[in-house]
């Protein structure tokens, strides 16, 4: 009873992107992109997210949902570290113009400016947009 | 197809996983165990007992790649390996163990 991958062998590792700009509650993006990238890890490429414009409020830390009737799925960007997605990128700029910083994140990230992001970016082979 | 135990009847959905994990009592994995034909001793219960915690914590239960590495690191290398786990839930880990806890199918699993 194997899995698939402990069969093959690792083959070609891509660089695969998910890029999140919307807010986490309102649409199914957040939680499509998540769950995307959750059983995407099994295929053992090389995984990051941005969070950029109000997708930066997804990993905002005091998520109460109570209020709209939806589950809160933000503890499980927590996570993500198990599933060996450790590449968490937050523009700068994003976080600055709501007024946020880094403490106001539930998980640690790297900060990066837009420039930096965009040639982040440019490196990928595959960049999924939600 | 829904499920008694002490008495009480409990909604799953098509493939016995429970609607509402609310719900959940030991007593209900018991019964759960008891009709795939198992029976549950302390080391079923300690992976059980974990996967809910895990979900407490995180929000979604976990594939089998992640519980098997999680379960090696709380409980020691000797119970976090694939032919352990198998063994404990020989339906699939994940899929059983996520069953009896009264957890969604894990993220992943088709």
């Amino acid at each position: 009873m194997s899995e698939p991958w402990e069969e093959e062998g690792p083959g070609t590792i891509k660089k695969f992107m998910y890029v999140n700009r919307k807010a986490p509650y309102g649409t199914i993006y957040a939680l499509e992109s998540l769950e995307v990238v959750l059983i995407a890890a099994a295929f053992e490429q090389d995984v990051s997210m941005a969070f950029l414009d109000d997708g930066v409020y997804q990993l905002k830390k005091g998520q109460d949902t109570q209020g709209i009737g939806m589950k809160n799925f933000s503890p499980t960007y927590r996570a993500l570290e198990g599933y060996d997605v450790e590449k968490l990128y937050v523009e700068a700029e994003s976080l600055a113009e709501r007024g946020l910083s880094e403490d106001d994140l539930l998980v640690p990230v790297e900060v990066m400016g837009r420039e930096a992001l965009a040639e982040l970016m440019d490196e990928q082979d595959v960049i999924l947009s939600f | 197809m829904p499920i008694e135990a002490g008495g009480k009847t409990y909604e799953t959905d098509e493939e016995g996983y429970l609607a509402d994990l609310n719900d959940w009592n030991p007593d209900l994995a018991t019964a759960m165990a008891k009709a795939d034909g198992a029976d549950l001793d302390e080391n079923h219960w300690e992976v059980i007992n974990f996967l809910r915690e895990y979900y407490e914590e995180y929000q979604i239960a976990p594939a089998v790649r992640v519980l098997t590495k999680a379960i090696g690191k709380k409980l020691g290398p000797e119970k976090g390996n694939s032919k352990y786990l198998y063994e404990l839930f020989p339906y699939g880990p994940a899929k059983q163990a996520c069953k009896y806890a009264g957890l969604p199918k894990p993220t992943g699993c088709v």
